[in-house]
């Protein structure tokens, strides 16, 4: 049979899974262990954090869809860099871009401060310029294209060329494109993550992380590291995850077509100094004018949800000043780009002429006051 | 296959997993199968299992394990217990008629009363403590005798070998709620019942997090034809609440028996105290229908009632204790507390609830899994607080 193209993977994911009773959609495995029919006659499945049905499922489905060698779900986006991080002894250092999710920020000074695994931060515009931050220990690239919130596209093949030749893992979080829209493994990275919690799962129901490697070496390491440290996803959350992707193709689809257009309405909106969209994908950031009407616009939004989070149907507006950055100091995050007046904007798969509505009620009131 | 020797408790446990669909994996718990459709291999002979609705392996597993525990061949899984209670009447047809114990649960009372008559399906109470009063209300055309033992909320019982002679040289069903004594407890269908019901929701789940109802039958015929009724009206319990019903089956008995413990000792304090007029429990010996309920059941359950002066003492009582869940329905692992005058029996009508002994001072209480002097130590003192108040009103 000839290769599927994603799309039907993405729907077919779990069908066939079951050959006894033919389910459609896959069962879910809440059972914690698994019967020995004898001494060494396991069938794969022993104790579920190890290995568990549902899981094996989608472990198997993310890996085949990012074009790697395995997948291993965690608990949370965190818990799947958490995992890739137990790669690294004290000593390492890693290479990271200026414009990175605050919780990964946050988790790399943790590393820095306890493990002596240290992060260097730069801005991936050039080989040249990450290539003269390379020194003995450094380990790892570990870059988020586009960014998260400055939306900076970073050219990944070009600094897995880099990696490649200096003999570091190229590590992509592939959260905001998800594998419909940008596939890092085939592009020379390493290892790929996803915030499951975010696209992937695409409801805002089930919060979880992917880590997929490309060849068995790194399959195997990180095996057993996800066994050992145990921040595995839960039967249950796997199904949640499974039943995203069916949909992935189309959700992703439609985020894209009302970015587009809403870039377009933003871009011409007095009350909007700037709109950064990488062109690709749900997720764009906006600066108002004035920063003082960053609070007013949250307020009067009634569509739109002002909430942490993104990859949603629904429309999420976040303020990273005080929601997803508000551990980097305010100096540095200001320096960063990531000023008092910036929005990010998830875009939902609403009608956009809503969405757009919804927006222009609240310029109005914002002009108004003016 | 269940194993003559094996006791229930063991049943409980291992019933949901006698099936083969987990050789594959090894799995020790029942998957979960949320598919609605299933491949068919063949085109023409068709697999076990090929839309949810009329055949889900998740709640087959249940399906089994209650058919077993019962004692029956067959059994079937509802969305409620009203779903499987009104999928069994639905047996019947325009013309027939029902006897049915006139201290039934106010949602059964509300179908038989409100619905099946647009059915064309008649009824008539009885006093099910009676078998005399029970006899003479047969008709030519009734098809069904309605029990429910321990009732609901008074707790009277019925004789059910003796209603089920009566069933049978009268060419009648019968059928049985056992939702208050559970197949660890009672056992209808080896007294001859044709059709079990339960609302699972209560003790068989356990953990007030479900809604689930269950029917079981011995005779094979009778259980295609209700599985026939389940198929075509549709009234199917989903995957998620069949498995978490699996789940709650198997602590059943050291649930249960905890309960009862306590329910006994609740008994025997409130029986004792000057406020409570009447306690309702068939584990007194001064309950009317004590010896009977001895003959057919192996315990007196959890749920007793208990009636106090007037509707103001109830409030009292209801406001000042701390430990129980005020709320409807039973058979949790919390105790709760509630007044089935505004509750359980609101469908019906006030004089027909007094006939009944449904006062406004009465109250049902179900107990949970505190420790059971935490209990009695609360009633102590809501009762003295509502003692006052009643000697104050009385004065």
């Amino acid at each position: 049979m000839a290769k599927n193209s994603i799309d039907t993977q993405l729907v077919q994911l779990g069908n066939h899974s079951d050959e006894k009773t033919g389910a459609v959609s896959p069962p879910i495995y809440l059972s914690t262990a698994y019967k020995h029919n004898g001494i060494g006659q396991s069938t794969g499945y022993d104790y579920t954090r190890t290995k568990n049905p549902t899981r094996a499922i989608l472990e198997q489905g993310i890996a085949k869809l990012e074009g790697g060698d395995a997948g291993f779900a965690c608990s949370s986006g965190m818990a799947a860099i958490q995992l890739v991080l137990s790669l690294f002894r004290s000593g390492d250092e890693l290479i990271a871009p200026d414009d990175l999710y605050g919780g990964t920020y946050r988790l790399f000074n943790q590393y820095a401060d306890s493990y002596n695994i240290r992060t260097t931060y730069a801005k991936f515009e050039s080989a040249e310029e990450i290539k003269a931050l390379i020194t003995d220990n450094t380990k790892a690239l570990f870059i988020e294209t586009p960014t998260n919130p400055l939306m900076l596209e970073i050219d990944i093949q070009l600094f897995a060329d880099v990696a490649k030749e200096h003999n570091l893992l190229l590590i992509v979080d592939n959260t905001f494109l998800t594998p419909y829209l940008q596939r890092p493994i085939e592009l020379g990275a390493h290892i790929v993550i996803h915030s499951g919690t975010k696209y992937i799962g695409g409801h805002n129901d089930v919060l979880a992380g992917l880590v997929v490697t490309k060849d068995a070496d790194l399959s195997e390491q990180l095996q057993t590291n996800h066994n050992a440290t145990g921040a595995v996803l839960s039967p249950f959350d796997s199904w949640l995850l499974i039943r995203g992707l069916k949909t992935l193709h189309l959700r992703m689809k439609q985020h894209d077509i009302n970015a587009k257009k809403i870039t377009e309405f933003l871009k011409q909106e007095p009350a909007v100094k700037d709109v950064l969209y990488s062109g690709l994908g749900g997720m764009l950031s906006f600066r108002l004018q004035k920063s003082e009407w960053v609070a007013p616009f949250l307020e009067n939004l009634k569509l739109i949800v002002f909430a942490e989070s993104l990859g949603g149907v629904e429309s999420f507006i976040t303020y990273p000043a005080t929601q997803t950055h508000a551990d980097i100091p305010e100096e540095e995050r200001i320096a960063r780009g990531i000023d008092n007046s910036l929005l990010r904007f998830s875009v939902g798969i609403e009608e956009v002429e809503d969405l757009i509505a919804d927006l222009k009620q609240v310029f109005d009131i914002l002009e108004s006051e003016v | 296959m269940s194993n003559s020797k094996e006791s229930l408790e063991t049943s409980l446990i291992v019933a949901s997993t006698r099936g083969d669909s987990e050789r594959k994996t090894g799995a020790v718990n029942v998957p979960i199968y949320l598919s609605s459709t299933f491949h068919q291999d063949s085109f023409d002979d068709f697999g076990p299992y090929d839309y949810s609705r009329s055949g889900n392996p998740t709640r087959d597993a249940l399906e089994k394990t209650i058919a077993e525990l019962e004692g029956g061949t067959r059994g079937l899984a509802f969305a409620s217990g009203i779903a499987a209670i009104s999928s069994a009447f639905m047996l019947l047809s325009s013309g027939d008629h029902i006897v049915i114990t006139e201290d039934v649960y106010g949602g059964t009372f509300r179908f038989v009363t409100e619905v099946l008559p647009r059915f064309g399906i008649e009824h008539s109470f009885a006093d099910f403590t009676d078998i005399r009063a029970i006899a003479s209300a047969i008709q030519s055309n009734t098809k069904l005798i309605y029990m429910e033992t321990p009732s609901n909320p008074c707790l009277g019982i019925t004789d059910i070998a003796a209603v089920v002679e009566l069933a049978k040289s009268n060419d009648c069903f019968t059928f049985l709620d056992n939702t208050f004594m559970t197949p660890i407890y009672q056992r209808p269908l080896d007294l001859g019942v044709d059709i079990v019901l339960h609302s699972a929701t209560k003790f068989l789940s356990g953990h007030s997090d479900i809604i689930a109802g269950l029917a079981i039958t011995k005779d094979e015929d009778l259980g295609k034809r209700l599985a026939f009724i389940q198929n075509s009206f549709g009234a199917i319990l989903g995957a998620q609440d069949s498995f978490s019903l699996i789940q709650g089956i198997k602590t059943l008995s050291v649930r249960f028996e905890k309960s009862a413990q306590s329910a006994q000792k609740i008994a025997h304090y409130l029986n004792g105290h000057d406020l409570v007029e009447t306690v309702y429990f068939p584990g007194l010996p001064n309950h009317p229908g004590y010896e009977t309920h001895n003959k057919q059941s192996s315990s007196a359950g959890a749920v007793l009632s208990f009636c106090l002066p007037n509707r103001s003492i109830a409030k009292s009582f209801v406001e000042n204790v701390q430990i129980p869940v005020f709320a409807v329905s039973l058979g949790g692992v919390e105790s709760i507390l509630s007044h089935p005058a505004q509750m359980s029996h609101a469908a019906m009508p006030k004089a027909e609830r007094e006939k009944r002994g449904i006062t406004d001072g009465l109250l049902r209480f179900s107990v949970g899994l505190e420790n059971v002097d935490d209990i009695l130590m609360d009633f102590e003192q809501a009762l003295a607080i509502a003692s006052k108040q009643y000697e104050k009103v009385g004065i």
